[in-house]
């Protein structure tokens, strides 16, 4: 990415702390859990784990209907994520109009809420009489990406990489190329995901969701702790909005960090397992996209989900790159795992520790597992001056990602 | 059903379903300028009003000339009429 550099100007979120990143990094400060007993999960059979990380409520009448009609609740997500990344970046309708702003937001799937519905109709009498016009638009793929473009008047590339797990870094990663590479000098980017039983049991039936802290949920999930059981799905969007660098400086925003390096690659080892070989190798390909040794980050903001496997994989990755120097920590043990919005989430709340200079802890990490030892975790909030850091994520599928962001200087 | 029953479930699911003010559900609305509706709203109309009265008129010919809110008060009135008349 060496040919336009690439900024952040503007960030939306809702978590499982409620709308806005000031929200989310208020409860990641002070150390609080967005996960919760999900008491309908009890009734469906086979189901172990009871425990997610939901949206508090919300009106979300602000979206007027005419383009509501056509949003799942991820895209409602999405929608007001964006709106507020554009609102701090000073965003308004002719920078919508003028096609050199695009869209990249992705999510696992399609409402898995609005496909449960339909289903749930049709299999009474196999009918369609009953389908309401805008069901196709909840459901298709790129359902997130397209509603924020009809909901801003939007002309620019409309695209929805999805990639489980990896799907916000990817989505801002791609985003930061297209800019780069002059494509489009504005990307509202990041990912979206509603929590339903479908993900919460897909983890649960291979053994990965947190099951044994359904009376605590606030001790679950904890990422790289010996007393981790697995994965406590959450939902949310986390949107960005990305900027070059000299469309930034000529029209005075703010920018609240840069983006120097990206990088995605594939495990074709397994398509559920992860790997340290192939992380570490996705970390080494975003630090030469940067330019950068290990030796200058600063931080390691780690995907680490609270699985038996992953965490250690991860851990071993992180070693093998940059050895027991760079700190590192992981937020789903605050907010769970909110697949697709994940990354957007993370890299918004790791933007706000570069300006902050303030690291944020891995939350239940009380007693590290041996397996995870050879990094340097973060124990505590910690005041320390960093000026680039590593964000990673990994999803089913193989699919990595690794991204680096900097202290924004001329 | 009286007509005034018949005529008050029409402007109760309409309103409800698209968020519509009940102050504006007069007689003389049309769906697409006062009403504010589009065609992806018309075919969700349709499928309101087979739900609220349990019947199917998606191929009735009728439906094609509805206008206005009263266009489909008559319509739906003459349509449970017909269907309640004894055999």
């Amino acid at each position: 990415m060496s040919l336009r550099r690439v900024v952040i100007t503007g960030m939306g979120a809702l978590s499982p702390f409620g709308r806005g990143v000031d929200t989310l990094m208020e409860g990641l400060l002070q150390g609080r859990s967005g996960v919760r007993n999900i008491p309908e999960l009890a009734n469906i059979q086979g189901m172990r784990t009871r425990v997610g990380a939901l949206v508090p409520e919300f009106d979300p009448a602000e979206i007027p209907r005419k383009f509501r009609r056509s949003m799942s609740r991820m895209s409602v997500f999405a929608t007001l994520a964006a709106k507020d990344a554009a609102s701090q970046g000073g965003i308004e309708g002719e920078h919508f109009r003028s096609g050199r702003l695009g869209v990249s937001i992705g999510s696992t799937v399609g409402s898995p809420r609005t496909i449960q519905e339909f289903f749930d109709d049709f299999h009474a009498d196999h009918s369609v009489e009953r389908m309401k016009s805008t069901l196709f638009f909840h459901i298709m793929n790129h359902s997130c990406a397209a509603n924020v473009g009809h909901a801003f008047g939007i002309t620019g590339r409309i695209v929805s990489p999805s990639a489980a797990c990896s799907t916000g870094c990817l989505a801002v990663g791609y985003a930061a190329e297209m800019i780069s590479m002059g494509k489009q000098d504005f990307m509202l980017c990041g990912g979206a995901d509603e929590f339903h039983p479908l993900t919460a049991g897909t983890f649960d039936i291979m053994n990965a969701a947190s099951v044994r802290h359904n009376d605590s949920p606030g001790s679950t999930p904890r990422p790289f702790d010996a007393g981790r059981d697995g994965v406590v799905c959450a939902e949310g969007s986390g949107v960005l909005l990305l900027e070059s660098l000299d469309s930034a400086l000529g029209r005075g925003a703010g920018i609240l960090a840069e983006i120097i390096g990206f990088a995605s690659t594939s495990d074709p080892e397994s398509i559920a397992n992860p790997n340290a070989d192939a992380i570490a190798r996705c970390m080494r390909e975003a630090l030469r996209d940067a330019g950068l040794g290990p030796g200058e980050i600063d931080y390691v903001n780690a995907h680490a989900t609270g699985t038996a496997l992953g965490d250690i994989a991860e851990c071993e990755a992180i070693h093998a790159v940059f050895g027991d120097r760079v700190p590192a920590s992981s937020l789903k043990g605050n907010i769970g795992h909110a697949m697709a919005a994940s990354g957007a989430l993370e890299i918004s709340a790791s933007v706000e520790m570069l300006r902050r200079e303030t690291l944020l802890p891995t939350h239940n990490l009380e007693d590290i597992d041996p397996s995870c030892g050879s990094i340097r975790h973060v124990r505590e909030v910690t005041s320390r001056p960093i000026r680039t850091l590593m964000k990673n994520n990994f999803a089913l599928g193989g699919v990595n990602s690794s991204i680096i962001l900097r202290r924004f200087h001329r | 059903m009286t007509d005034r029953e018949i005529i008050d479930l029409i402007d109760r699911s309409i309103a409800g379903e698209f968020e519509i003010d009940p102050e504006k559900m007069t007689p003389e609305k049309t769906l697409f300028q006062d009403l504010e509706l589009d065609s992806l709203d018309i075919v969700d109309l349709v499928i309101v009003l087979e739900k609220a009265f349990r019947f199917k008129i998606r191929e009735e010919e009728a439906i094609r000339n509805i206008r206005t809110l009263g266009d489909i008060h008559s319509f739906v009135v003459r349509k449970k009429n017909e269907l309640e008349k004894p055999a």
